[in-house]
């Protein structure tokens, strides 16, 4: 159930994501070694365009990557097609977007 | 239930019955699995249906489940596939049955057509032979798809094919990279196009079962790769 726009949607987000991930990572590594308390995080992190950015990217790009996935996953295992199955790849989308962008705004928001 | 080491305990799908009927067949030192279901039908039951043409492992007409798993039986060594002398015989997954262990391959053979699994030539008997280095990288990727013999084990074999009715699947695929391969072939564009629908490449799970027991030992798996690869590269192409 995957025709080519959506193949090139899921490796696009997935490149986009690996670096993300990683940064996200090494972040959290070198942020927490020497303890960091919640107030410290959100003193960095609110009101940056930066870290929104970087937050905000990912968020969409799990999203795209995330519903495609599912989208496989639901049409080859429960058979749903046609339009049940677009409305369930959007509905996993935009789900995970409205999520995302609450918790990206959480942190990032002035 | 086996019953002494000189004969084989089969299990052969009877489709009239809808299930599994037990044969005791005498075990031979150098025996196919295609040998025990001739066996059966020469001397047990005339009724029960097969396919076979070659015994050689050249047609592709004899594929079956045998264990559960899809195998040329003219090629497949009872030795190498009997459990405890047990044997289970059916008929190829993911196909229609048309009787006993015959099944019907026209969905299998009207995925090569959907694939543009077709050679599309680009000169006329008048012109010169057009001369193929066997060194170029198309040629090589060309030889390395080029051998299979259409006898359905990848397509049985692949559980995409079982989720997804629409799907190619890899035998059909294979051929579309060979072709896209064949630098005197002139129908690049169509056949990217066909293999990139809700049915084509873009479906493989790369999990290799297709790989994993194809008789001649081709990697559909690869080549569905390659196909992903120049869909998605004659897209951006086309976008630019
Ligand atoms: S690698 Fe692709 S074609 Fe081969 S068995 Fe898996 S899904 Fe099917
Ligand atoms: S690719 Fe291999 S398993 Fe598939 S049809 Fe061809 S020879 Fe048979
Ligand atoms: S009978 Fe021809 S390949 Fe087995």
């Amino acid at each position: 159930m995957l025709d080519l726009r959506l193949y090139i949607l899921q490796r696009v987000t997935a490149l986009i994501m690996a670096p993300l991930v990683l940064g996200h990572i090494a972040v959290m590594i070198v942020a927490v070694r020497g303890g960091l308390s919640a107030e410290e995080i959100l003193s960095r992190t609110q009101g940056s365009l930066l870290w929104a950015g970087f937050y905000g990217t990912f968020v969409l790009a799990a999203s795209v990557h995330a519903a495609i996935g599912l989208r496989v996953v639901v049409f080859e295992y429960a058979k749903l097609k046609g339009l049940a199955l677009s409305l369930f790849t959007w509905a996993v989308f935009l789900a995970l977007l409205f999520m995302g962008t609450r918790a990206v705004f959480a942190v990032t928001a002035p | 239930m086996p019953t002494d080491s000189s004969f084989l305990d089969v299990d052969v799908w009877r489709s009239g019955a809808e299930s599994f009927q037990n044969f005791q067949v005498p075990a031979r030192d150098s025996q196919t699995v295609l040998d025990v279901v001739t066996w059966i039908q020469q001397h047990a039951d005339p009724t029960l249906s097969y396919r076979f043409a070659c015994r050689v492992g050249m047609c592709g007409s004899c594929a079956m489940m045998v264990n559960g798993k899809p195998r040329w039986t003219c090629r497949t060594h009872v030795k190498k596939v009997a459990k405890r002398g047990r044997i289970e015989i059916a008929p190829l997954r993911n196909l229609q049955v048309i009787k006993d262990l015959a099944t019907d391959m026209s969905d299998f053979f009207d995925k090569w057509v959907a694939a543009e699994g077709v050679f599309h030539p680009t000169k006329t008997r008048e012109d010169e032979i057009e001369a193929i280095r066997p060194d170029t990288p198309e040629r090589i990727s060309a030889d390395a798809a080029v051998e299979c013999i259409n006898c359905g084990v990848c397509y049985a074999a692949c559980d995409v094919v079982a989720a997804n009715p629409a799907y190619l699947g890899p035998a059909a695929l294979n051929r579309a990279w060979s072709l896209v391969n064949d630098l005197r072939d002139g129908a690049l564009a169509e056949r990217l196009e066909a293999v990139s629908h809700d049915g084509g490449c873009h479906n493989c799970h790369s999990h290799q079962s297709c790989a994993a027991y194809c008789p001649n030992s081709l990697n559909p798996t690869a080549s569905i790769a390659g196909l992903k690869r120049e869909t998605v590269k004659a897209a951006f192409r086309r976008g630019r």
